[in-house]
C-alpha cells in the first residue's frame, strides 16, 4: 500500500502517525512533513511506526534527517514500534542507539518528560 | 536462464512493484516465510540504488533484475548500467545527493553506501561485480527449489 501520514498534538508533543511503505518513491512525503512540521516549531515529535508494512535505507535517511533537525533546536524525535520486521532493519544498521524506540505513543511521550 | 526477468524503467515508483516480483517468486522457489522479509528488503535496495544511479546517468536506460530458482538457492540478480566512473569505490555515486528526491541534504545524513551496508547484513551470500557497462548486485537465500 501507499504511504498515510497524519499528525496530532499530544501533551505538547508533535505525534506523527505512518501509515504504509516508506521507500524510495514515499520516503519524500515523510521528509516534507517532518521539515515542515520544524519548520512550524514543532521540535518534539513522536514517529508512530506501528502501522508501517516496510522500511528501507531512503526511510532511515529520512528519520535520521528529522532528528538532525529537530536535535538542531535542542528537540528530540522518539519512535514508536513493536513491529519485528521494521525494528531488525533498525539492528542491523545500529540505529537502536540513535533512536528512542518505544512500544506506544504514551510510553514514547512519558519517556521524554523524565527526559526534561 | 533465469526463471523470472524482469526490466524496469528507473523510476522510484517501480521499485515496489520488483519487491513485490521478487517474493511473489522467492515465496514460489521455496524461500522459507521467515527469509521473506529480507529478500524484499535487499531487493528493494538494490533497486532504489540502481534507479539513483540511472536517474543521475542513464535516465532513458531500465533497471534489469533477475529472479532464478537454482539447486537449493534463490538468486536475485540487479544490474544497473552507470560506469564505473559514476561512483567512488565504496559504491557511492560520485554526484547528487544519497538518494533521489528533494531535500538540502538528500539522504539525512547517511551514507549513500547505506544501502549496500544492508543489503550485506541481509543477504548471507552477496556478490558485487562491476564492468564497463555497470554494476551487478547478486545475492541469494536457501530455498526449496519448487518453481523450475
Amino acid at each position: 500500500m501507499d504511504l498515510k501520514l497524519d499528525h496530532h498534538s499530544k501533551d505538547g508533543i508533535e505525534i506523527v502517525d505512518v501509515e504504509g511503505e516508506i521507500d524510495v518513491y514515499t520516503a519524500p512525503r515523510l521528509r516534507e512533513l517532518l521539515i515542515e512540521l520544524v519548520n512550524s516549531r514543532f521540535y518534539q515529535l513522536v514517529v508512530n511506526m506501528e502501522k508501517v508494512e516496510f522500511l528501507d535505507s531512503t526511510g532511515l535517511g529520512v528519520l535520521v534527517g528529522g532528528l538532525k533537525r529537530v536535535r538542531a533546536h535542542d528537540g528530540s524525535l522518539d519512535l514508536v514500534c513493536t513491529q519485528e520486521r521494521i525494528l531488525k532493519i533498525f539492528r542491523i544498521t545500529g540505529l537502536t542507539k540513535v533512536f528512542g524506540i518505544h512500544d506506544t505513543v504514551d510510553e514514547a511521550i512519558a519517556a521524554r518528560r523524565a527526559e526534561k | 536462464m533465469a526463471t523470472v526477468e524482469l526490466s524496469f524503467t528507473a523510476l522510484p515508483a517501480h521499485v515496489r512493484t520488483a519487491r513485490l516480483i521478487a517474493t511473489a517468486v522467492a515465496r514460489r522457489s521455496g524461500v522459507d516465510e521467515s527469509l521473506l522479509d529480507e529478500v524484499r528488503l535487499a531487493v528493494g535496495e538494490a533497486c532504489s540504488r540502481a534507479v539513483e544511479g540511472h536517474q543521475l546517468y542513464c535516465p532513458a536506460e531500465p533497471v534489469r533484475l533477475a529472479l532464478t530458482d537454482m539447486a537449493g538457492r534463490f538468486e536475485v540478480e540487479v544490474t544497473d548500467n552507470c560506469t564505473p566512473g559514476a561512483r567512488t569505490p565504496a559504491g557511492q555515486w560520485t554526484s547528487g545527493a544519497s538518494t533521489p528526491g528533494p531535500g538540502p541534504d538528500g539522504n539525512g545524513g547517511l551514507p549513500a553506501a547505506f544501502g549496500i551496508a544492508v543489503i550485506e547484513g541481509l543477504a548471507d551470500d552477496v556478490q558485487i561485480n562491476e564492468t564497463a557497462a555497470g554494476t551487478s548486485i547478486r545475492m541469494s537465500w536457501p530455498s526449496a527449489g519448487m518453481s523450475r
